[in-house]
């Protein structure tokens, strides 16, 4: 199983993910933004970090990269996509998730943990959570702040999409979403950072099953 | 020809950048100041403005968060 994480110019979570992947048990694979494939890939993680500078928006340069094409065929027949902290950005401006991660209403950089809940384990990044269950994760971000228009919001809310919830929120985000899925329920946006909580050597492995989740889902697949 | 493309926050969408310049005229003595907004100003140079329409919706503004205008100014 390959699990393949997408490396713009200016991503810096690339390593951290690739290093997640591969502790919990899949081969990992370097996907360069000028990739025209996805090297055989059965999931993707679009990490965090800078993409471009975050120049004009954050993920709206990274959108048009090459290996968006692929990407995006992809998570439309169904394949795995988690985007996390700039990749979730990379995702909304991609339309492969709904509304738009606005600058936070603190006007601060925001870097810490904090505590979240699991609301959806019904995706394939989420599967071996528990639903209820309260997780500390690192947050780190300037623009986390989740907008969608009230009848998105209603719709995401309905459908049980909204995948992870502040309990502490740090940056205003309505109805205080830190994750949400795309109808599909395969493309996952976290703003909290999953695979730098992966080993318990970086202070908790949390956010381990996160990446244990798609191996399982990839496997039952097969 | 000169193109000069306007992008803002709609209305209605939080704007902390524009609300906290609101709050930090007063701070400098400028009274009055009802509210900020901030925005974006794109000024290109380009051949012909018949994709202009389609560089602001595709990549220049995000329309689920943002409006924009824009006009040939030379």
């Amino acid at each position: 199983m390959r699990v393949g994480v997408t490396v713009f110019p200016g991503s810096n979570c690339d390593r951290d993910a690739l290093y997640a992947v591969e502790r919990a048990g899949a081969i990992p694979v370097e996907l360069w933004h000028a990739d025209a494939d996805l090297r055989g890939a059965d999931a993707v993680v679009v990490p965090g970090g800078f993409s471009y500078g975050d120049y004009l928006r954050p993920g709206a340069i990274a959108r048009f990269a090459k290996v968006m094409g692929p990407l995006e065929e992809f998570a439309k027949s169904g394949g795995p996509v988690l985007g996390v902290c700039n990749g979730f950005q990379v995702l909304t401006e991609a339309h492969l998730l709904p509304g738009a991660l606005l600058r936070n209403a603190t006007m601060r950089f925001v870097c810490r943990r904090v505590r979240a809940r699991v609301e959806a384990t019904d995706t394939p990044w989420t599967s071996l959570l528990e639903r209820g269950e309260e997780l500390a994760l690192p947050v780190a971000h300037n623009e986390g702040n989740y907008f969608a228009d009230e009848r998105t919001l209603r719709v995401l809310e309905d459908e049980g999409r909204v995948v992870l919830r502040y309990l502490e929120n740090p940056n205003g985000s309505l109805n205080d979403v830190a994750g949400i899925c795309g109808p599909g329920r395969n493309v996952v946006g976290l703003m909290p950072h999953p695979e730098r909580v992966s080993d318990d050597a970086l202070g908790s492995d949390a956010g381990l099953r996160v990446f244990e989740s798609v191996l399982r889902f990839v496997g039952a697949r097969v | 020809m000169k193109v000069r493309v306007l992008v803002r926050p709609k209305s209605g969408i939080l704007d902390p950048q524009g609300e906290a310049v609101r709050r930090a005229l007063p701070a400098l003595g400028f009274e009055g100041v009802k509210t900020v907004h901030i925005g974006r100003l794109v000024e290109m140079e380009v051949d012909s403005a018949d994709e202009v329409e389609g560089m602001c919706k595709r990549l220049l503004a995000n329309p689920t968060i943002e409006e924009y205008e824009w006009e040939v100014v030379q």
